[in-house]
């Protein structure tokens, strides 16, 4: 379904006085399904759709989300969200002006071959029950799945002063996993950690995977596990695969540079940032390997858009550039209280909640290293690959990684398996670590689903692309 | 909503054809939501949210569907209809499933908890002269919420809600914090007030002079909010059955090592407060009360029906998920005034963050301190803390580690609200632990 509220005429309903007034429409579907252990566990189409009115009222802005898409019921939103943020205006942390809803006028497709209606639920039950056939290559796997999961969403949004965009979205996420016990010795491996493979794309991004032989694989290494060793505890060179780079990228780069969160909004939630505003075109962020891009033009991966949800227009900029942090991630609202330049970034989950900073794709540019140059650069060390847990502090310092699978590198050659690698730091000192970033060729293209902040909370879509890089002297360890 | 959610479900009943069964839930709230930052308002505005979801068993197959509720009972009827042929045809298409959950129709429920809560329209004056001068940053959600379940077998349930939530931090110059969470249901000024007072006296124990603590081993007390965090954990990979089942869970341990928690550490899934729904997804109705871990015995998990089905176990009710709806850990005896003596030296933790298991079948949790956390020394508060990395495991904490169980609980109100509010929280003491591991 696409949105085709005639949203002109749902302007014109607002009666209300105020300065600015918006309007934005979000209808989305997911559809999951998925197998585990040879049975069907999901198989649902799950849809909402509803307006946000916004209204700017003496400098401030108030908001009302309602899935009554009426003329009525447009104005009985925009009058209660005028009485919000009429109440609100005399305790208003800054008094904005429409400035911080630029006017756009524009479109947005995501790129897709094969629509949602050309692979059957029969047909994608049957891929993933042989999916699933192929993780289960031992008695000793107690637990498989595969899931597909395509989301449609499509955004209308118009303004008082002009802006009128549409965005269409056509995603698709995919996991396998397996578990494998032992006694005591349990060990799991999937897809990417995380439920990290995922992509704008259409159902054609299932016949690009090799999922038969994929799945094989992530059940071998499952059971190879169960007899790997333990990872060592150390200081010691690790290598990281773009699958968790995706996660150590998300967690001590992108939280750490939402503006709002520096400007103190998170404070009571996810945190503050140990990055200040003074910062900005200053702060040796890493070392002069590591280039970090906001960059949701790339075609395909998971957060790429036209425009954020205040209707500013989205271009490709540097973040962090030679190791120096140049630019933050601050929307229109951001930009205009802190003074520090920023990107389209203003984005809500849905029509039930408003905009705030988010990360969009935010990605580690690839160097010129080989895989083979960066593992035989190392004479102890250890390489590791998708992540199974993640913590950091409120500051986005203290860090500590968890993944699937590893392997020892012994005099500049991948050796034995090891189980349980996890590696900890703290994030300054740890990017400017960073000795090797790969080319190209090790680029993987990620992201999560399931990006939470905010109050109230809000789940939001990433991407991450990162090649394999190479940092010296980390903290790495193993399990109980 | 109550109306229209039962006029809506006996409209979509009536589309049924012979042996199909159809469950309808519905999830609704009117919120009100202000944020604050700096003890000023950084964003404010109204929720009306209603999701409808639908549960059709036929031809030996589940299929699920949800929308959103429009009010238009034309457009509701109309996209539950459109849901209903959906699932209709996708059940002739889609692979059996063997362990199919059939719905009951006995058993309905009604509970509607009315109060004086906070008016919308007096939130602001209500909540911001008693901020004034403080760094005072978090956000108010308010309202009323709805939970409904009916199925074409005749089972109907609902239960509606009023409540605020006040979810709050207060910082010092120094970017010390303090913790606050003011919920209920009736509001009463000057409680608020009062409550506020509390946490800004809090707040001049955290401008002591921060002491620097090393990574090691320590006596630490933790105060209800951080045990509630760490039992958060164990819905997630922990006291599911089918976690167990499946390989993925921190409580193998206990299954199939018979290791044992103390004996002064006890758990239940109690839903005697009536501050949850008693039903599930499915409409069954969960036993008041449901032991967990008696004495540091395992002696219950979480089991669903269709795990039950899967697993061949007996269900007592629990969610699709397996996680805890209604918590309530046991108390001690260690009384309030006795707390700082019985620590003697080292860590008073009253709130931790962002918890991972870091070794799921060892129980290993990582996680970091936040807000006021101290560092005492021979009983007395010597001086807050800086941020600190914990990696530990809840066998050794809640286990051979546990020295003490404090003798009062507090209610820890559940403050998520992805997707939308949720309703209840854990009720859990403090605990004294004669070692837990700093690691970063």
């Amino acid at each position: 379904m696409k949105v085709d509220t005639n949203l002109k005429d749902m302007l014109g309903a607002v009666s209300v006085p105020a300065d600015w007034v918006g309007i934005r429409e979000v209808y989305e579907a997911q559809s999951p399904r998925m197998i585990r252990d040879g049975v069907p566990v999901s198989n649902g189409r799950y849809t909402t759709h509803g307006i946000m009115v916004e209204v700017l009222v003496d400098g401030q802005f108030g908001y009302y989300g309602t899935p009554d898409i009426s003329k009525s019921g447009v104005e009985h939103a925009s009058r209660n969200a005028f009485e919000q943020a009429k109440a609100a205006s005399k305790y208003s942390v800054h008094s904005f002006t429409h400035e911080a809803r630029p006017k756009s006028v524009g479109t947005y497709r995501s790129p897709f071959v094969k629509d949602i209606g050309e692979v059957s639920a029969k047909e994608l039950n049957i891929l993933l029950l042989e999916a699933y056939k192929h993780l289960k290559v031992s008695d000793k796997i107690v637990s498989a799945s595969s899931l597909a999961r395509t989301i449609e969403t499509n955004f209308h949004y118009i303004s008082s002063n002009g802006s009128d965009i549409i965005q269409e979205f056509l995603m698709l996420e995919f996991d396998l996993s397996a578990t494998a016990v032992d006694g005591s010795n349990q060990q799991t491996r999937t897809f990417g950690g995380m439920r990290g493979t995922c992509r704008q794309a259409g159902l054609e991004f299932l016949d690009q995977m090799e999922i038969v032989s994929q799945a094989n694989k992530i059940g071998e290494q499952a059971i190879e596990l169960l007899t790997a060793d333990e990872t060592p505890t150390g200081d010691m060179d690790l290598v990281i695969a773009s699958d968790q780079m995706m996660l150590q990228i998300h967690e001590s780069i992108g939280h750490a540079l939402e503006v709002d969160r520096i400007l103190g909004d998170e404070r009571n939630y996810a945190g503050w940032s140990f990055v200040k505003l003074e910062d900005f075109g200053s702060l040796q962020y890493g070392s002069e390997h590591m280039n970090i891009t906001f960059d949701p033009t790339v075609s395909s991966e998971f957060a790429s858009y036209g425009y954020d949800d205040g209707g500013l227009k989205a271009d490709r900029e540097y973040l962090i550039k030679d190791g120096i942090l140049v630019r933050g991630l601050g929307g229109m609202e951001s930009q205009i209280r802190s003074g520090v330049n920023g990107v389209a970034n203003f984005r809500a989950s849905s029509w039930n909640r408003a905009p705030i900073d988010r990360m969009a794709n935010i990605n580690l540019e690839p160097g010129d290293a080989t895989f083979d140059d960066i593992i035989s650069s190392v004479e102890k060390g250890v390489y590791v690959e998708s992540n199974r847990s993640w913590s950091i502090d409120d500051y986005r310092n203290k860090f500590q990684f968890g993944c699937e699978y590893g392997k020892m590198i012994e005099n500049g050659k991948l050796t034995k398996t090891i189980k349980n690698p996890n590696y900890r730091g703290i994030s300054n000192p740890f990017w400017n670590s960073l000795k090797m970033v790969g080319n190209q060729d090790t680029l993987g293209i990620y992201g999560t689903p399931n990006c939470g902040k905010g109050e109230p909370n809000q789940i939001i879509r990433v991407g991450h692309a990162s090649p394999v890089c190479l940092f010296n002297n980390v903290q790495v360890f193993g399990g109980a | 909503m109550e109306n229209k959610f039962k006029s809506l479900s006996n409209k979509l009943f009536s589309e049924l054809k012979k042996d199909e069964i159809l469950t309808v839930s519905c999830t609704a709230e009117n919120s009100q939501f202000i944020r604050l930052n700096n003890a000023k308002i950084r964003q404010t505005g109204l929720v009306d949210d209603a999701d409808i979801q639908l549960k059709m068993i036929a031809n030996n197959r589940t299929c699920t569907g949800s929308f959103t509720l429009s009010g238009d009972s034309e457009i509701d009827l109309s996209r539950g209809k459109s849901e209903i042929e959906r699932m209709r045809l996708e059940s002739k298409e889609i692979l059996e499933d063997p362990y199919i959950v059939m719905p009951s129709g006995s058993g309905s429920s009604h509970e509607i908890i009315t109060a004086s809560g906070l008016n919308f329209d007096d939130a602001v004056d209500a909540i911001m002269p008693a901020v004034h001068g403080v760094d005072f940053v978090g956000i108010l959600a308010n309202g009323r919420m709805y939970r409904g379940n009916s199925n074409s077998l005749g089972q109907e349930h609902w239960f509606e809600t009023e409540s605020f939530c006040l979810d709050y931090s207060l910082v010092t110059k120094n970017h010390q914090m303090v913790k606050g969470t003011f919920a209920g249901t009736e509001w009463d000024q000057g409680k608020y007030e009062s409550y506020l007072q509390t946490s800004k006296q809090k707040l001049k124990m955290m401008e002591l002079k921060p002491v620097s603590v090393d990574t090691g081993e320590y006596r630490t007390w933790f105060e209800p909010a951080a045990v509630s965090d760490f039992l958060d954990m164990f819905s997630w990979n922990g006291i599911s059955e089918a976690s167990i089942q499946q390989g993925c869970s921190g409580f193998g341990k206990m299954r199939h090592d018979d290791v044992r928690l103390s004996p002064h550490f006890s758990i239940s899934e109690d839903f005697s407060t009536g501050m949850v729904p008693k039903f599930n997804s499915n409409g069954e109705v969960a036993p008041s009360v449901v032991p967990i871990i008696k004495d540091g015995e395992l002696v219950n998990t979480l089991v669903s029906s269709r795990t039950a089905a899967e697993y061949n176990r007996t269900t007592n009710y629990a969610e699709t998920g397996e996680y805890l709806r209604s918590p309530q850990m046991k108390p001690g005896d260690l009384k309030q005034e006795d707390i700082l003596k019985a620590l003697d030296t080292g860590l008073y933790l009253s709130n931790i963050h962002y918890l991972n298991w870091s070794d799921n079948p060892g129980g290993r949790i990582t996680g970091l301190t936040r807000y006021a956390c101290f560092w005492v020394n021979n009983g007395e508060i010597e001086g807050p803390i800086n941020t600190m990395r914990f990696d530990d495991t809840f066998y050794k904490y809640f286990g051979v580690n546990l020295e003490h169980v404090g003798g009062d609980t507090e209610f820890i109100p559940n403050t998520s609200t992805y997707g939308n509010r949720e309703i209840g929280g854990t009720i859990c003491p403090g605990i004294l632990a004669n070692s837990f591991a700093l690691t970063l």
